[in-house]
């Protein structure tokens, strides 16, 4: 059981460091990343699994017992997570073996990805805030290359923005935890947990308001979203559907794991609200105006980023379990969709609605794979972002929260409107001006490896419509442990 | 001797601020590592007075300092410092492309606005 717990974390660093010295050898360093992600995904499931049955499980690094030591800890949130966070760097690490390109060109993208896919595990399973610090850079260094691996002009200055803010939030970040210790004395969260409600409430306030802008910033919520349609649409698509899926979901996890665990009783719950129907309009509306298909999608990333934050603002169980369903949908469907932008990308060489046309006439598979997906972000039935969207509505509706249900059922509709927009402009139509007007038949079905996992994803999404009441029911019980969270703190404090 | 650090901390996060602000690469990283020093200084300060003994020792020495924000700010340090490696290189590498190291406009955000000015000149 305590092993469960390092794998995920260790596996890919140690891969990442033989990857780095196979640098002559991609055929190796490809069968090396596969087969650890492999075995990360199934240690997290088992971990999952066994969590689900025995409750939260922990373990301290070194053992130094809590508060002093290290503590990782998995409950069910996080168990959650970490299974599709791996299931999707696996999914598309495969989809970057199969892409001709960036990834094979460059030796060092595998030895970095499993960095990343480190980062992203640590981020999930740390039990301590100066170490979710270390997790959160670790994650970001890793990105800071992947974004940049290319080094082409317009690689560099959306580079810049990214790496810029993002080290912004992260010396706020270094702040809140300075200030957090010099008011608690402790740095590990289930003890923060009660130590902080001992704190008078204008100084716990501003601690809360303090990590609320840090993990708002990864995040991408409004007003600290400008960063994400700039810098995620330049990378190469591999590196965007996993930036796309996991990194701004790694700061929703944060926020909802701070706000549930650390600041329960400060009323946060009107401003959640707010910046959550905020961030849905603002996302949504700045779509409307793109031409990139990568630019519409990550416009619609921050969008949707609202309605997970709606979730934590209700502040109840059902909104709770409704956040973390929609996270898992999101992750889902929010990857693909930016793996079949890189088929896309790949067929016709540009990304630009305006160049692009007829698609799904001379590559009817890949229209297929977009249509699947962009419906269920859309939320229509009997799609996964349907059956999320009515856990978030009915939750909002027994809360009587009406204004950000409104809201947040016209940002669906709006959302319909720019997939529709891109499916209009890429894939109906007569086949005019492409980039590749002499491709021969196997280079319109795109690499067998791509096409595979973009559909395996499509899959997994269908899947979560139809098993959607057992993922329901295992969210609510999340969701409870969330808001109950004496079972995690005493968890952590007793060994 | 708290309230010099306190003030050295402010002086520090308010010049990294405004260096940050500017348009020059080299310049926003110096502003971002002089908000690292003052986040160090500041995870120091939040270990309690200065003056204490820093381990226990075999002697009576009454009170120690506190181990862990050392600890904390040495980490802290060294992220920052690759970090900001990795930013003189990205800046290294635009002034290699193009001979200069500003931070340049959103080209597409620049194209959509055109599109909006033009259609509001339009009759």
């Amino acid at each position: 059981m305590r092993v469960l717990l390092v794998l995920p974390i260790v596996l890919p660093l140690v891969a990442a460091g033989i990857s780095m010295c196979l640098f002559r050898r991609p055929t190796l360093q490809r069968m090396l990343g596969v087969a650890v992600m492999v075995a990360v995904v199934v240690a997290s499931i088992i971990l999952l699994v066994r969590v689900d049955s025995d409750g939260v499980a922990v373990t301290q690094l070194g053992g130094w017992p809590a508060p002093t030591g290290i503590t990782l800890v998995a409950d069910l949130f996080s168990a959650i997570m970490l299974v599709v966070g791996t299931v999707m760097v696996l999914v598309v690490l495969i989809y970057a073996i199969g892409q001709p390109g960036t990834s094979q060109t460059s030796p060092w993208f595998h030895p970095i990805y499993l960095v990343l896919a480190a980062g992203v595990a640590m981020c999930f399973l740390t039990g301590d805030l100066f170490n979710l610090f270390v997790a959160f850079e670790v994650m970001l260094s890793a990105s800071y290359v992947l974004i940049t691996l290319g080094g082409t002009e317009d690689q560099v200055r959306t580079g810049m923005t990214y790496v810029v803010i993002s080290i912004v939030a992260s010396t706020f970040f270094l702040t809140a935890v300075g200030l957090i210790y010099a008011a608690t004395g402790t740095v590990n969260m289930a003890d923060l947990a009660g130590r902080l409600a001992d704190l008078p409430d204008s100084v716990r306030s501003a601690l809360g308001l303090l990590l609320l802008v840090v993990f708002g910033v990864k995040a991408a919520i409004f007003p600290l979203f400008f960063w994400l349609p700039d810098s995620y649409p330049t990378a190469p698509s591999p590196v965007t559907a996993i930036f796309a899926g996991l990194l701004t979901k790694v700061g929703v996890y944060a926020i909802i794991r701070t706000q549930t665990l650390l600041f329960p009783a400060d009323g946060n719950g009107t401003l959640l609200l707010f910046l959550a129907g905020a961030t849905m309009v603002v996302g949504v509306l700045g779509a409307i105006a793109q031409d990139d298909i990568k630019r519409i999608l990550s416009f619609h990333i921050v969008s949707q980023i609202g309605y997970m934050i709606m979730g934590l603002g209700l502040f109840t169980v059902a909104g709770l379990a409704g956040a973390i369903l929609y996270t898992v949908h999101h992750i889902v469907v929010k990857t693909s969709l930016f793996l079949v932008s890189g088929l896309v990308e790949h067929l016709d060489g540009t990304g630009l609605l305006r160049r692009l046309g007829g698609i799904a006439r001379r590559a009817p598979l890949v229209g297929a794979l977009f249509l699947l997906p962009a419906l269920s972000l859309a939320g229509l039935p009997p799609f996964s972002g349907f059956v999320a969207k009515l856990a978030l509505v009915q939750a909002g509706l027994a809360t009587e929260a009406w204004l950000i249900v409104g809201v947040s059922l016209a940002v669906s509709a709006l959302t319909l409107f720019s997939m529709t927009k891109i499916w209009a402009g890429a894939f109906w139509g007569a086949p005019e001006g492409q980039a590749h007007p002499e491709a021969s038949d196997a280079r319109q079905r795109g690499p067998r490896l791509m096409v595979g996992a973009t559909a395996a994803l499509v899959i997994a999404s269908l899947g979560i419509a139809v098993a959607a009441g057992p993922i329901y029911e295992l969210s609510e019980r999340a969701a409870g442990e969330l808001l109950a969270p004496a079972a995690y703190i005493e968890a952590v404090l007793a060994r | 001797m708290i309230v010099v650090t306190a003030l050295v901390v402010g002086v520090l996060y308010a010049l990294g601020t405004y260096l940050l602000l500017q348009r020059q690469l080299t310049r926003i990283v110096i502003g971002l590592a002089l908000m690292g020093h003052g986040a160090n200084l500041l995870l120091l300060l939040a270990g309690g007075r200065a003056g204490r003994p820093p381990f226990v020792g075999s002697d009576e020495v009454g009170p120690v300092a506190d181990p862990l924000p050392q600890a904390l700010a040495l980490t802290a340090i060294v992220i920052t410092f690759g970090v900001a490696s990795f930013l003189l290189a990205l800046a290294y590498r635009s002034w290699v492309i193009d001979r200069n190291d500003e931070v340049e406009d959103n080209v597409e955000d620049r194209r959509i606005a055109r599109l909006a000015d033009r259609r509001e000149e339009a009759p």
